[in-house]
């Protein structure tokens, strides 16, 4: 029977939430399961966008000097297509995982702010729309005095400076109309739901681990989360401000980046790529925390240097803010900086060095059991250890001239992005599947999910290393017949929408097993860190009382002992153990406070659009009701407890 | 027979870089091809590079595989060693890409200074880049030109740049990297060709609609066959008189009355003071391509363009004038004698 305690559901504003199950109870969620859970199907519908705008991207560049789109339209699909997978589906799914594993993987019933959490997912939901809003009422044109041989359409009437908005060609005089402000401002609000998420991600790390849970005990998926978040906590603030410099620029008529005024094109680059490049880890570090804990769990074996991995990706975020200007070296920088930039691009090859060693050395003498998760962790060292060595490339400056801003970047960061963080998070999402769903996926739709991603990756990405090499150019509309570039476009085209037919797969695979998988026990992998140590799915109180934790790896040491060989040997008392923590977990003996549920964050983060769109239009009358919406939530919540009287009901017992 | 599978591997390598170079043939933006020594010098210094990542993706994927095949579970594996690191190691794969690393950076740095600086007694051209064209300007000789930048063979140049506009980016892959034309900065690029023959250009920054457009040629040249160019380029037009009957005559009055004045200048025809916004059409019948060098320069492509310059470049600032059949004919006989 489980215990938990009715809360008295009265509030000061309103009538306190009390759907469990139906629509308002996930709009009033602040359980972060909940909210982690829609984080990722948010996310990957996003994905979903942005892989057709890939896919349409990649029709038009089948052919030399192809029409399928016109150079509008073009613009707007490669603009929208990063800034979607960087800031709409990546970070997010990132984000999926922080929320739903974080508080697992410490022993933890909540983040620290659970309301907070569920702010900082409606304004991701609301920036998205706003920014994807452009579609419907954003305008865009030729630059001032230029012409046009058609009209934009609706497809070109999206942002089209790029998602790096590079000025002046983002500015006004440029870009006319009011896509880029779109952008600008839809980054601003984005930014604003990472920032808070990252701070309650750190206090959650640092204030409520578990019993036991010291620092170096922590899973490593943990560690790259407290990482990701301390990237996140100093880099947005500098594109925040940057951000805002372009949204004055371009609606009050200031110059900071306008040379006619003073400004100055190159510092936006330098506050873009000082964001820019810590933004590469914020992408890739959560993947290699799911791969530090896929790999043990099915070699069967420890991570092989933890403490090497953890240092390392703390050094590689240290060293993330070092490198920003290598996106820049053939740009208005001197030789000076040039050099240093590249040094210091060298050296952050050496934490990442070390990280794929450790993983190899993991691998190294275990007993691999080759499933989707462990395939997809394999796959993903293999095809970043291709980008990783392309990137070295980079750090050569002088080669790096002939190649960036050529399709050889793109095939380096796509290995990087797409074969490393993607990969990754593949890797987890069959991970964890038994431990959110309660069910097994399908094994045969999850190896072929994967070998056909992997065939489709590699015809898609590898021969664009050399078409850039080449001379293909990025951001491309078309390309001359005379460059004699069309055979690997049409490879690369085919190779996308094989991975297209791959994510059908994965689609299929997790709709079909979500409802008629097999019923996964709660310990489906024989795993190692104290998340699987609960029923799956999840309870809605995580732990039926907080864990003890003793060592790293906690749940592992407590099923095996070692043999004077090293050999893991199961103890005895170890099914016996399965068996009670199962009848624990799903009935707690002890009282379980929860949070309560809250309207005030999704009408806080309902009056960001508003705002958004009182700047653009200069309204004042869509300002107050952005204003009104924030007061009301912040008033509300405010004055609202998080567990409503529920000391009070105690001491009446 | 891992032994096998991992050479097969390595002719897997081989067979990727012959399948490679097959297809650089006639790229004309090809990086790989460097002809001439700035060009060159990047080209050395990428293929050492690329040797070295080489021998890492074989170890590293090798490592990986054999591993895969090794330790993949079989009915009858143990239970593996406990093992949690190894301090020796740790150091070893740190200090190792170190070095690697180290012996990269040596020769990366020292190119880096070489071709910044400035060669001597170098010819000197300035670029200033347009949306969606390069323009160059020859201050020694007081030439103004576009699309096709034309510089004497086996000899240094130094191109001074900056941009009328947005970033834009001035890269011929076969005889140096790229450099950015800023507006209100000047940076600064080396090119130097070892013989005569046509390179290709291309803007490398996103600069707006038409990007994927704004192309150029680069015409080495032997010295006095330069010479000659530029004894050519410094005449200006002559000026059909106003009584001419020609074709070509009646062009040049619908240049001076359609409102082509507005932004192109033609020296002896039209001359301004001050820079317009647009090429100098005075030796546009000498340049083998226009519009960017998006488009090669014959009769045909000078319709469509004339037509509707839009349809060919999107954003362009060339308005349609709605010119008719005749008075474009007229403009095509007369721009092809401005050689």
């Amino acid at each position: 029977m489980t215990k938990i305690i009715e809360p008295n559901k009265q509030s000061n504003i309103f009538k306190r939430p009390s759907s469990e199950t139906g629509i308002w109870s996930w709009i009033t969620t602040v359980d972060h399961k909940r909210i982690g859970i829609m984080y990722g199907y948010a996310a990957f519908f996003f994905l979903l966008i942005g892989g057709l705008e890939a896919l349409i991207l990649r029709i038009q560049l089948s052919q030399p000097d192809n029409n399928f789109l016109t150079a509008a339209e073009y613009n707007a699909m490669f603009t929208m297509h990063g800034t979607t997978m960087i800031f709409l589906a990546i970070m997010p799914i990132s984000a999926a995982f922080f929320n739903y594993l974080l508080p697992l993987q410490i022993g933890a019933r909540d983040v620290a702010f659970p309301r907070l959490n569920a702010l900082s997912f409606w304004i991701f939901i609301f920036g998205g729309a706003f920014l994807y809003s452009t579609f419907i009422f954003g305008t865009a044109g030729a630059p001032d005095g230029g012409y046009l041989a058609e009209e934009v359409g609706w497809l070109g009437s999206a942002p089209n400076g790029g998602w790096f908005g590079y000025q002046p060609n983002a500015g006004l005089k440029y870009s006319p109309g009011t896509a880029m402000d779109y952008w600008a401002i839809g980054l601003q609000i984005l930014g604003i739901a990472s920032l808070i998420s990252a701070f309650n991600f750190i206090t959650t790390i640092i204030n409520m681990r578990t019993k036991g849970m010291r620092f170096m005990r922590m899973p490593v998926f943990t560690w790259m989360t407290f990482a990701v978040s301390f990237l996140l906590a100093f880099s947005l603030p500098i594109i925040a401000i940057a951000l805002f410099y372009v949204t004055f620029d371009r609606k009050f008529g200031t110059t900071f980046f306008l040379t006619e005024g003073g400004g100055d094109p190159v510092l936006w680059q330098h506050l873009f790529w000082l964001f820019g490049h810590p933004e590469v880890y914020i992408l890739i570090l959560p993947a290699f925390g799911i791969v530090s804990e896929v790999l043990p769990t099915f070699a069967r074996k420890p991570l092989f240097g933890y403490a090497a991995i953890v240092f390392a990706g703390f050094g590689i975020a240290f060293i993330g803010f070092g490198v920003w200007a290598h996106h820049m070296f053939a740009s208005a920088i001197s030789p000076v900086a040039q050099a240093g930039f590249g040094l210091s691009t060298m050296v952050i090859a050496v934490p990442t060095g070390v990280k794929i060693f450790n993983w190899l050395g993991t691998i190294w003498g275990g007993k691999i059991k080759l499933n989707t998760p462990m395939l997809f962790s394999l796959g993903f060292i293999g095809m970043f250890v291709i980008g990783g060595l392309s990137g070295v490339t980079h750090s050569v400056v002088p080669a790096d001239t002939q190649q960036t801003d050529t399709y050889y970047i793109v095939a380096h960061f796509h290995y990087v992005l797409f074969g490393g963080a993607l990969f990754g998070i593949f890797s987890g999402l069959y991970y964890w599947f038994p431990k959110v769903w309660g069910k097994m996926y399908n094994e045969t739709l999850g190896k072929i999910h994967f070998w056909l991603m992997l065939i489709g990756f590699n015809l898609t990405f590898g021969p664009m290393h050399w078409l850039g090499l080449q001379g293909q150019v990025r951001r491309t509309w078309v390309y001359a017949e005379e460059t004699n570039l069309q055979f690997w476009n049409i490879i690369v085209t085919i190779g996308a929408f094989i991975i297209a037919v791959s994510i059908i797969v994965f689609m299929i695979n997790w709709i079909f097993s979500k409802r008629n998988g097999e019923k996964a026990p709660f310990d489906p992998w024989d795993a190692r860190t104290i998340e699987w140590t609960i029923p799956s799915p999840t309870p809605v109180w995580n732990f039926s009382k907080a864990p003890e934790v003793k060592s790293l790896d906690d749940f592992w040491h407590s099923k095996y002992d070692e043999d004077e060989d090293g050999r893991a040997v199961r103890k005895e008392s170890a099914d016996q153990m399965l068996i009670d923590l199962e009848e624990e977990g799903l009935n707690p003996s002890e009282n379980i406070v929860l949070p309560n549920p809250s309207y005030f964050p999704i009408l806080l983060a309902a009056g960001l659009p508003f705002l958004g769109y009182a700047v653009i239009y200069k309204s004042i009358p869509l300002a107050l009701i952005g204003a009104l919406f924030l007061l009301i939530g912040g008033f509300g919540w405010g004055t609202e407890p998080l567990e409503e009287e529920v000391e009070e009901n105690l001491e009446h017992e | 027979m891992l032994v096998k599978k991992i050479f097969k591997l390595k002719n897997l390598r081989y067979l990727l870089l012959v399948f490679l170079s097959a297809c650089i043939e006639n790229a004309p933006l090809d990086s790989l091809s460097p002809e001439g020594p700035y060009a060159r010098s990047i080209d050395e210094l990428f293929w050492i590079t690329f040797w070295i990542a080489v021998v890492i993706f074989v170890i590293v994927q090798g490592a990986l595989l054999l591993s895969v095949f090794v330790y993949k579970e079989k009915p009858d594996s143990p239970e593996p060693k406990q093992i949690h690191g190894n301090t020796k190691l740790e150091i070893l794969w740190t200090v190792i890409p170190v070095l690697i690393l180290a012996a990269i950076a040596v020769p990366t740095v020292r190119t880096i200074f070489d071709l910044a600086r400035e060669p001597e007694n170098a010819l000197k051209i300035e670029v200033i880049g347009h949306q969606w064209w390069f323009e160059y300007k020859y201050p020694d000789y007081g030439i103004t030109t576009a699309n096709v930048l034309v510089i004497p063979a086996d000899k240094p140049v130094r191109l001074e740049m900056w941009s009328n506009d947005v970033l834009h980016n001035y890269w011929v892959p076969k005889l140096n990297g790229k450099r950015y034309l800023v507006p209100g900065q000047t940076t600064y690029l080396n090119l130097h060709a070892d013989s005569p023959n046509e390179f290709w250009a291309q803007c490398g920054e996103y600069c707006g609609l038409s990007h994927s457009k704004m192309r150029g040629r680069v015409l080495s040249m032997s010295q006095s066959d330069f010479d000659a160019w530029v004894k050519n380029q410094q005449k200006d037009a002559t000026a059909f008189s106003a009584d001419d009957l020609s074709l070509a005559a009646e062009g040049q009055q619908v240049y001076l009355n359609a409102g082509c004045t507005q932004c192109h200048v033609i020296n002896g025809v039209w001359d301004v003071q001050g820079d317009r916004i647009a090429p100098n059409l005075t030796h546009f019948a000498n340049r083998n391509v226009f519009a960017g060098a998006a488009l090669k320069n014959n009769p045909e492509n000078l319709t469509k363009w004339l037509a509707n310059p839009a349809e060919l470049k999107p954003g362009t600032f060339m308005p349609n004038l709605e010119l008719t059949e005749s008075e474009i004919n007229a403009l095509i006989a007369y721009l092809e004698t401005l050689k």
